[in-house]
């Protein structure tokens, strides 16, 4: 056959296959890379309204007087965790670059013990990027025993480059029973003295979150 | 011939453009509010001239197809290339594409700008209802698909709203920018309602976020837009549009309601009032897995009737339905339900279907063991 | 191009018995077991579809639960993407790409023979979790073909884990498949074939086998990751864990989205090796075909995110992919207009393979024109996840694809069997196909429009008459392929006898061989002038 066709380069099919099949290869990897591509992607963009579970640092925030800023809290539980979780208040207005504490209350009302894990999330997603959070609930998982009640705070900073048709925030909190129940993980420490406090908070159970 | 079609083909594009034609609906309808109309005009526009492309293409291809024959033609032509018709036919798209292209840029960023609103309602998709929550205000609930089973099973004549039903509506002011935050308590659903140009989709663990205006007072239905499992397409939308004055009454209203279902919880209640109460909420929370006679689906939603839990140990059975299991798709109820709606089903449960353990559960059996 | 005369060799012999098929390196026989197996789902996944639009012939529940309902969806959706538009242009590669460029075989016939029995593997595994689901033993995948995360992972039900270990069977079968077709066009082709005087055919495939060794790899991650979440503790797609379920809509998408043009571009290669033959006249702008096939390539690699525009992207990220997804009507626009110049002052004859690549221009360009009105976002949010999509999608795959593979084996059956097929079973079987599919398809843009989401079982009254017109299409459209059957049946069987050109002015290397096409052929390769 090769003596007939000159031009055969079947002798080349080795080589051919061998630089196909690390392609393949890199891309299986690829799509396991696109992983963390889009936690950066999100992370330098700010898009997706990802705040991320990861403390920020501010270096002396330039606060501006002029602005007011309304930041919301929604709260939500996934389906079947078993917890009361409401905010202190349902908004607060804000100066941008002014640190700020708010206070979250978690109850877990079952009869064991349950390890949370909350997850941030801002609207409208552009405003991610400037929505800081120095100390928040959501950067550990938070463990409850049964019929525990807790107060969370979290402060955060609104960057005051945030564009100037936003005006409003919100920042709202899924939480999901962990998928590390089975193992006590790192736990924030449970405040004796904010759980006085919280006694006197109501929660009406019709409430829905 | 030429004279008919003229005229004729007139009117067919004048029916094709009318949004409604009986039940025929061959067209996108504008809506009630400044995206839904922005949706429509683009939609318009660009329709349009893919169906002016189409008849220049379409009339192209058939003059060859009926002149170009080969009895017609016995003697091809040997052309295969034409550098100027193909540049031509490259640039002039390109130009279309740029005309387009504008108008739909600047709809989309009318569109996003969800900015100065004056409220927000909470909107969170479950398997498979919507609640919504009036963010600061107080009043939240459940919206559930209301159309008798019976309909959908071809037992009874289906009314005008078939599927598009709940038993409690949403109600918004006219005239004021309302934004609708979303997420969802387990899978992705998609909250869509036509007539006001708004689906977005409703993901666990993330807000989004969208807005209308509706000036026009009425009342407008929409759906579930994103597969969710088995009753995707029993979770409607119903929104009605009110004036302001009519909707803060209604707001007080809800409120009251409110307060006096909480109060319910307090109150001792007889057999029968369980029963009742029981039958309605079951059916409402719980027949679309388990079925409406308790017999579930085997392998996919468990029976009722006739099962251990029902018939065994009761705490369990309050455990159950307040706390859900873990991992299927039993879900927790007791954030869902008041004392009083958990105390009826669970008694329901119990009593239906030949069931009949007798026990009788109340609100304060429910509260006490949350 | 000429061809040196094809030397007789008296023993064309073949092995006989089950062994012939089980164990074959041959690649006509590899093609007739991928067409053979692409039609047997085709029926199939037809069913299903008949059992969907007999539930949604009226409102209300009638014939199947809900749940049930979902795994249907999913399954058609599932077999005739991975089942029967992919096999069949596999088929239609493995029979026609070595006769083609004058090769004897493919490049890697063993590796040809896994790829294929890989394929009864995987689907059986899939249909078994179909049939379980009957006799009561838990739900088959009714996550969508598109299996979206966390209903498929944390709400999917146990046949999932098989439904991904399916995926990954399917994904390499379609990777070797496509090694095959590169390392066989890339070293095989006779002396003076260069790559710009491949058929056309070729070239698509050529292309589409890139595309498919880029993207199935990522499908195949997609699943593992699945697999993963679902099993070992991972939460690439749980919030709770730090993931993120709209993540699997951008990885699934950067598949899917090449996806559909694997499944389209050897349409294209199919179209244009057709309507020159029954046009008697060249091909108009070959050049132009191949670079426009490439670019059509390369773009549907950066328009993935179109599918998601109701996922909350932000302004920039929407505007991105309208303008690139608007980009791919030029390429596409141009290969119309191609097609439409070939036609241009031929000599036009109407046998039943030019009827159908004339249905296709007409009605892939219907698809193509409501899936410019698809990207346009602001209209986009009125059309998603409604039956407009669907309209389009069904327009280009089935008016499209599997039209031009029906198309294909009219056009190559003579060649294959040694005998012409019946002409008139032919055209009744195209006219009956093609006005039910516009029956059939053509009303859910309508209902689409008026507001009937997708993937809903039962629907509100004002949907009512069009899904009826829609299903009633349904059911002529499915036993009018009864009649397709019967047509290659008969063929197989006999017929006139076909010549080697078969049709008047065919040009390429396989009409220059006998038909039917010998066992072996071009054992010794021709010169191309």
């Amino acid at each position: 056959m090769t003596a007939q066709n000159p031009d055969n380069r079947t002798a080349d099919n080795p080589k051919i296959i061998g630089k196909l099949l690390v392609l393949v290869v890199a891309m299986f990897g690829f799509g396991f890379a696109l992983v963390p591509l889009y936690d950066v992607f999100c992370d330098v963009t700010g898009l997706n309204g990802k705040t991320g579970n990861k403390v920020s640092f501010e270096i002396a925030p330039i606060v501006d007087e002029s602005r007011v800023i309304k930041v919301t809290f929604l709260t939500s539980l996934n389906e079947s965790m078993p917890w009361n979780f409401q905010a202190e208040q349902s908004f607060i207005k804000v100066h941008p670059g002014k640190p700020t504490t708010v206070n979250f209350i978690a109850k877990n009302t079952s009869n064991k013990s349950i390890i949370g894990q909350a997850v941030p999330s801002v609207a409208p997603g552009l405003a991610a990027a400037y929505f800081q959070k120095t100390e928040c609930f959501c950067f550990t998982q938070q463990k409850l025993k049964a019929g525990e009640e807790k107060l969370m705070p979290v402060t955060f900073i609104v960057d005051s480059k945030l564009p100037k048709g936003m005006n409003e925030i919100v920042l709202s909190y899924t939480f999901f029973v962990s998928n590390k129940n089975e193992q006590d993980l790192s736990v924030a420490t449970y405040d004796e003295t904010a759980k006085s406090k919280s006694l006197t908070l109501s929660l009406n159970q019709d409430h829905i979150l | 011939m030429r004279a008919v079609n003229r005229p004729l083909g007139l009117a067919c594009l004048l029916l094709a453009s009318n949004p409604t034609f009986a039940d025929y609906q061959l067209n996108l309808a504008p809506g009630v509010t400044s995206t839904s109309q922005n949706s429509y005009d683009i939609h318009q526009i660009v329709m349009w001239i893919c169906v002016v492309i189409g008849i220049v293409v379409y009339g192209v291809m058939t003059y060859s197809i009926l002149n170009h024959t080969k009895a017609k033609n016995p003697n091809p032509a040997k052309f295969d290339d034409n550098l100027t018709i193909e540049i031509l036919w490259t640039v002039i798209p390109v130009l279309i594409l740029i005309g387009m292209a504008i108008p739909a840029t600047s709809a989309l960023l009318a569109m996003e700008d969800t900015s100065n609103s004056d409220m927000s309602i909470k909107v969170t998709g479950y398997q498979w209802k919507w609640h919504y929550d009036y963010v600061g205000e107080d009043v939240s609930f459940f919206s559930n698909l209301s159309t008798p089973m019976d309909q959908i099973k071809d037992k009874e004549t289906k009314g005008e709203n078939y599927l598009l039903e709940v038993d409690n509506t949403i109600v918004i002011p006219t005239g004021k920018k309302v934004r609708f935050l979303f997420t969802s308590n387990d899978v992705i659903h998609a909250w869509w309602v036509p007539a006001f140009g708004v689906k977005k989709d409703a993901i666990p663990g993330y807000i989004n976020e969208s807005w209308a205006r509706v000036d026009e007072p009425g009342i407008y239905r929409g759906q579930c837009a994103e597969l969710c499992g088995a009753n995707h397409g029993f979770m409607p939308i119903v929104v009605e549009a009110k004036s302001e004055e009519d909707y803060l009454a209604w707001l007080n209203e809800k409120k009251t309601a409110q307060a006096a279902a909480a109060e319910s919880g307090n109150k001792t209640w007889t057999m029968d009032e369980l029963m009742a109460h029981g039958e309605t909420a079951y059916i409402t929370s719980c027949a679309a897995c388990h079925q409406a006679a308790g017999e579930g689906i085997p392998n996919v939603f468990p029976a009722l009737k006739g099962s251990a839990i029902a018939i065994g140990d009761i705490t369990k059975h309050i455990d159950v339905v307040i706390n859900g299991v873990a991992n299927t798709g039993m879900q927790a109820f007791g954030p869902q339900l008041n004392d009083a709606d958990l105390a009826a089903i669970i008694t329901y449960e119990r009593n239906a279907w030949g069931n009949s353990t007798g026990d009788m559960v109340q609100p304060s059996d429910v509260k006490a063991a949350r | 191009m000429n061809a040196v005369v094809e030397e007789h060799h008296d023993h064309d012999h073949k092995p006989t018995g089950l062994g012939r098929w089980l164990f074959s390196t041959n690649h006509k026989d590899i093609g007739s077991m991928y067409l053979w197996f692409s039609f047997t789902m085709f029926f199939i996944g037809g069913a299903l579809a008949l059992l969907i639009r007999a539930e949604l012939f009226q409102p209300g529940m009638q014939i199947v639960e809900p749940e049930f309902f979902n795994q249907l969806t999913t399954l058609h959706g599932l077999i005739m993407v991975f089942g029967v538009i992919m096999p069949a242009f596999v088929g239609l590669a493995n029979w026609q790409l070595p006769m083609m460029i004058g090769a004897p075989d493919m490049a890697l016939p063993r590796m040809n023979n896994w790829s294929f029995w890989l394929l009864p593997g995987a689907f059986g595994m899939l249909l078994a979790s179909l049939v379980m689901s009957i006799m009561g033993l838990g739900s088959a995948p009714n996550f969508g073909w598109t299996f979206y995360a966390p209903l498929s992972t944390t709400y999917g039900p146990d046949s999932t884990d098989y439904f991904i270990f399916s995926v990954h069977l399917m994904g390499i079968s379609s990777v070797m498949g496509a090694i095959n077709v590169i390392a066989t066009i890339m070293n095989m082709r006779a002396p003076g074939m260069t790559y710009m005087k491949m058929p056309i055919f070729v070239w698509t495939w050529f292309i589409t086998a890139y595309l498919l060794i880029a993207v199935m790899p990522v499908l195949a991650g997609v699943v593992t990751m699945m697999l993963t979440d679902r099993n070992f503790g991972t939460s690439f797609f749980s919030a709770a864990g730090g993931g993120d379920p709209v993540m699997f809509q951008h990885i699934f998408w950067f598949f899917g989205h090449p996806e559909v043009y694997i499944m389209i571009l050897p349409a294209f290669g199919i179209i244009s090796s057709i309507v020159p033959t029954f046009s008697r006249k060249p091909l108009f702008g070959y050049s132009s075909m191949v670079y426009a096939t490439a670019s059509i390539a390369f773009l549907s690699f950066i328009v993935w995110a179109h599918h998601m525009f109701t996922t909350g992207m932000p302004v920039a990220g929407e505007l991105f992919f309208m303008y690139a997804t608007m980009l791919i009507a030029i390429p596409t626009g141009v290969k119309v207009f191609n097609w439409i110049s070939t036609m241009w002052r031929g000599s036009l004859t109407f046998e039943t393979p030019m009827l159908f690549a004339i249905a296709f221009i007409f009605l892939f360009t219907m698809g193509g024109f409501t899936g410019l009105m698809l990207c346009i976002v602001p209209a986009d949010f009125q059309y998603h996840d409604t039956y407009f999509v669907v309209a389009h999608f069904h327009y280009v795959l089935v008016t499209g694809a599997a039209f031009s593979i029906m198309a294909a084996v009219y056009f190559w059956l003579p060649k294959w069997t040694g005998n012409m097929y019946d002409e008139k079973l032919g055209k009744l079987h195209f006219w009956l196909t093609t006005i039910s599919a516009n029956v059939l398809f053509f009303p859910m843009h309508f209902v689409g429009l008026a507001g009937m989401p997708r993937r809903i079982p039962d629907y509100a009254l004002q949907f009512a008459e069009f899904n009826q017109i829609a299903s009633i299409g349904a059911f002529v459209f499915g036993f009018s392929q009864l009649i397709f059957l019967y047509v290659v049946i008969k063929c197989v069987r006999g017929g006139k006898k076909a010549t080697g050109e078969v049709w008047e002015g065919a040009k390429g290397l396989e009409f220059e061989l006998p038909s039917p096409a010998p066992f072996h052929s071009y054992t010794t390769p021709p010169e191309v002038k």
